[in-house]
Order: C-alpha cells, then structure tokens, then sequence
C-alpha cells in the first residue's frame, strides 16, 4: 500500500475579491457533513457552521466604505495549538495529508480546543442532531453525525478525500494532488481552491505563493494551510489586528 | 476450608455464566434469507470473487450483488431445489433485492476502502474473508442485541484467542494488521 502512496499537504485559497457573501459554501458544507438544522434557540457560537462567511468592513464613512467577507473555517495549521491541548487524543495533524482531523468520538467535550484555536474554528454540539421527518433521507452516508456533547469542525471534506483517492488507485495512480471539496463546488464565483500545497502543479501552489496572498494571524505561528488573497491592502492588514485595534479601527 | 469452597463455587458459576451464558445471550441469530453456495458458483460457474463482488472504475466497491446479477444466470430455475425455486419465484422475477444480512457490516465512522487494500495492497480476499468464498452454505447471521454489529466484529470466542481470518474486524485488529506491513494508522484514513 505504501508504495502508490504519496504525501500531500493539501490546503486551500481564498479570493475575498472575488467572494459576495452569498453563503452557498456554509449550505454546501452543512449538507456535505451532516449538519443537522440548528434549533431556534442556538446562537452564532451555539451553531454549527464549520464553514462560515464573515463580514468585515474598512471602518470609513459613507461612501469610502468597503465590505469584504471572508469565508472561515478550519485553517487547518501545520503547528495545531488544538492538537496539543487535547486530552483525549482526538485532534490528529494527519502526516498523510496534512488534514488537522477531529475525531468526535474520542472527545469528552471538554472544549480545550475551541479555547486554543485562535480562528474559532470548532464548535460544540450543544444539542443532539435532529433532522426534520423526511429529511433523514438527504444525509451523507459517508460521514458520522456526530452526537451531543462533543467537539466538531472543518475535516476538509474527509470522506471527498477517500472517494477520490478510491478513484485514483483503481486507475493506478498515486494519491490525487487536488480533490473537490463541498465548499469548492458549490462556490458561483469560483473564490476557493483546494490542492496539495507542495505540489507546483497544483492552482492551490501557485495562488498560496502570488502577491497579495497571506495567512489569518501569521504572527502566532500556527502556519495555517488555508489562505486568504486580495488586492485591496485594507483587507490584508485586518489579518494581523487584534480585537483591540479591531474595535478602534 | 468452607469459605474456600463457597469461594470457588461462586467464582466458577460466575465465569461460567460471563464466558459461557452471557454471549449466548448476547447475541441474536438470525438465518439468511435464502441459502447461497459460494462454493458451487467459484467451481461450477467458474466464477471469481470479482465476478459478482466487484470494484467499479471510480473505485467503489459494490458489495453484496444485487439481485440484477443473479437474474444473469437464473432467469429460470437452475435445478429443483426449493432455495432455486425461492430466489425466481419471490426476488428474481418481481424484482426485488434479497435482504442479506450483512456479515462484514462496520459502524457509519469507519471507512474501509476495499480497492486501497486489494489493488494497492495487493491483499488477497481470503486475507479477511477466510474460506467464505468456499463455503456451501451460508451460517446464521448473529447480531449484538446491544450494539446491533455482528459478531464476525468481535469473533466468536470471547477470549479472542486463534480466531478466523474472517472474524476480527474490531479496530484493533486492523492497526495490528497495519502496524505489521508499515501502513499509517492516522485516523482519517479509517474514520469518516
Ligand atoms: S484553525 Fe483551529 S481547529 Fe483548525 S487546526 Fe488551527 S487551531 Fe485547530
Ligand atoms: S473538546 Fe474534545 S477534541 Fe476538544 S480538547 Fe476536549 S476532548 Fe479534545
């Protein structure tokens, strides 16, 4: 098995100039995983969006006001604060794949993570899934509902990964340098990019290393996979602000 | 002396009932719904293992055949046996899928890819599946009343000790396996 198997580093771009907003990603992404419909009560933290389109402004007035929106999710970082935190052993840095993986059934909800991820990133299931009559019939039958009480976030569409690296070795190839993530696919402007980040081939290579692309929070040293790109510096620098800064600006 | 035997006593009844009784009614057995020779479709029919369980070119695996397969050959009874009759008569004719019980069933969080193992390891079914294939009949399926898996997951021996190649398909099982060829154990390639 070793011998058609290649290491990859797979990561992600993202264009927030190309991206509106519209949310197409976080639908996609429920639908992939198994979210199940939040109830009324639940908030933006109580939720469960994995993937999650933020918006953010340049703070001036009137029209000099611009908006961008950042679609967030796991970045994935090759030095997972996460990871070391747990107790349990169920955040794994995957060495296959760099994919930061969550194990929801290993984890005991005591929420270290989500206090050590500087990306809010991870989310607790406050309340067991429960899925409308009927609307049993659309889950993914290749990813576990993960129950209440436990941990979840991005596994950068794991089981996508699997299907594809199926394909790949029944046509006798290694593994695959891109795949198609739920997020990927559903995108109407084509703002996301997914590939092994080492492979010089691969768009996600080339947009990771383009002018105007950089990290959320660089400064902490969790060397995250996922990055962001854009022209406008105004969106480049609220990348390195802290919430201080944030609220002056 | 007397505590000593009263000692025993108890600690054999309770062995006996944990190692003995209690996986007798563990476990729930069920017969297939229809008799299936694996042994006669491999010699006489020439078939392998891939003929009807097969890995399709984006490299799933189709599993247990559907009754389409069947109908191939069996169109009309081959032969006057009552399972022949049963398979025309109330699947093959109206159409309708033969409810296996499934005996290799893992949990929705597991992930076995049957292609990375065979094609890329190069593994050979009777690796997992043992003699299945030569099998004339197939056994009763027994299920877990508590978890719902089969007992093929676990093996039929409690003290898990010289079981089958087709029994053990418990998580540890698999690592062992893995860890003896060099293959990573990472979580994500096994979990979903
Ligand atoms: S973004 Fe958060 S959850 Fe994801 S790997 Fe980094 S620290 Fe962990
Ligand atoms: S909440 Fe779960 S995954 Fe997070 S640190 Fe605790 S046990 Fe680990």
């Amino acid at each position: 098995m070793a011998a058609t198997k290649k290491h990859r580093r797979y990561g992600m771009v993202v264009d927030i100039d190309l991206c509106t907003g519209c949310g197409a990603c976080m639908v996609a992404c429920a639908a992939e995983n198994n979210v199940a419909p939040a109830p009324e009560r639940a908030t933006d933290r109580t939720g469960i969006t994995p993937m999650r389109v933020y918006p953010v402004h340049n703070g001036a007035p009137g029209d000099r006001r611009q908006t961008a929106f950042l679609p967030l999710m796991c970045m994935h970082c090759s030095e997972p604060p996460c990871e070391s935190v747990c107790p349990q052993q169920a955040v794994e840095l995957d060495e296959a794949t760099g994919i930061v993986t969550q194990m929801p059934q290993r984890c005991l909800g005591c929420r270290y993570c989500m206090t050590a991820c500087p990306y809010h990133a991870r989310y607790f299931n406050w309340w067991d899934p429960q899925w409308p009559v009927g609307m049993e019939a659309t889950l993914n039958p290749t990813v576990a509902p993960r129950s209440r009480g436990v941990v979840e976030k991005c596994n950068l569409c794991a089981s996508r990964l699997h299907a594809a690296e199926d394909q790949a070795t029944a046509e006798g190839q290694p593994m695959p340098a891109t795949y198609v993530s739920a997020c990927v696919e559903a995108c109407p402007t084509g703002a996301m990019v997914l590939g092994d980040l080492d492979d010089p081939d691969t768009e996600a290579h080339k947009l990771a290393k383009a002018e105007g692309t950089f990290q959320l929070l660089a400064k902490l040293g969790t060397r995250p996979k996922v990055y962001y790109h854009s022209s406008r510096p105004w969106v480049r620098s609220l990348s390195e602000r802290n919430a201080k800064e944030q609220a002056h600006a | 002396m007397r505590s000593a035997i009263l000692f025993l006593a108890g600690l054999v009844s309770v062995l006996t009932a944990g190692w003995t009784v209690f996986p007798r009614a563990l476990y729930k057995s069920s017969p297939q719904p229809l008799q299936f020779n694996h042994k006669v479709h491999a010699e006489k029919a020439g078939s392998e293992c891939s003929s009807c369980h097969e890995i399709r070119a984006d490299g799933s695996f189709s599993g247990i055949p559907g009754i389409a397969n069947c109908a191939g050959c069996h169109p009309e009874p081959q032969g006057t046996s009552l399972a022949e009759k049963t398979l025309v008569e109330k699947y093959v004719k109206p159409n309708v899928e033969i409810p296996w019980h499934g005996y290799y069933r893992q949990p929705i969080n597991a992930r076995f890819s049957h292609v990375r193992h065979v094609k890329a390891g190069k593994l050979k079914c009777e690796t997992c599946h043992g003699d299945h294939g030569k099998s004339s009949s197939l056994p009763p399926y027994e299920e877990n009343r508590i978890s719902g898996y089969s007992r093929r997951i676990w093996g039929a021996k409690m003290l898990r000790v010289n079981i089958r190649p087709d029994e053990g398909m418990k998580m540890s099982d698999c690592e062992n396996c893995h860890a003896q060829r060099g293959v990573s154990a990472g979580c994500l390639g096994c979990h979903q």
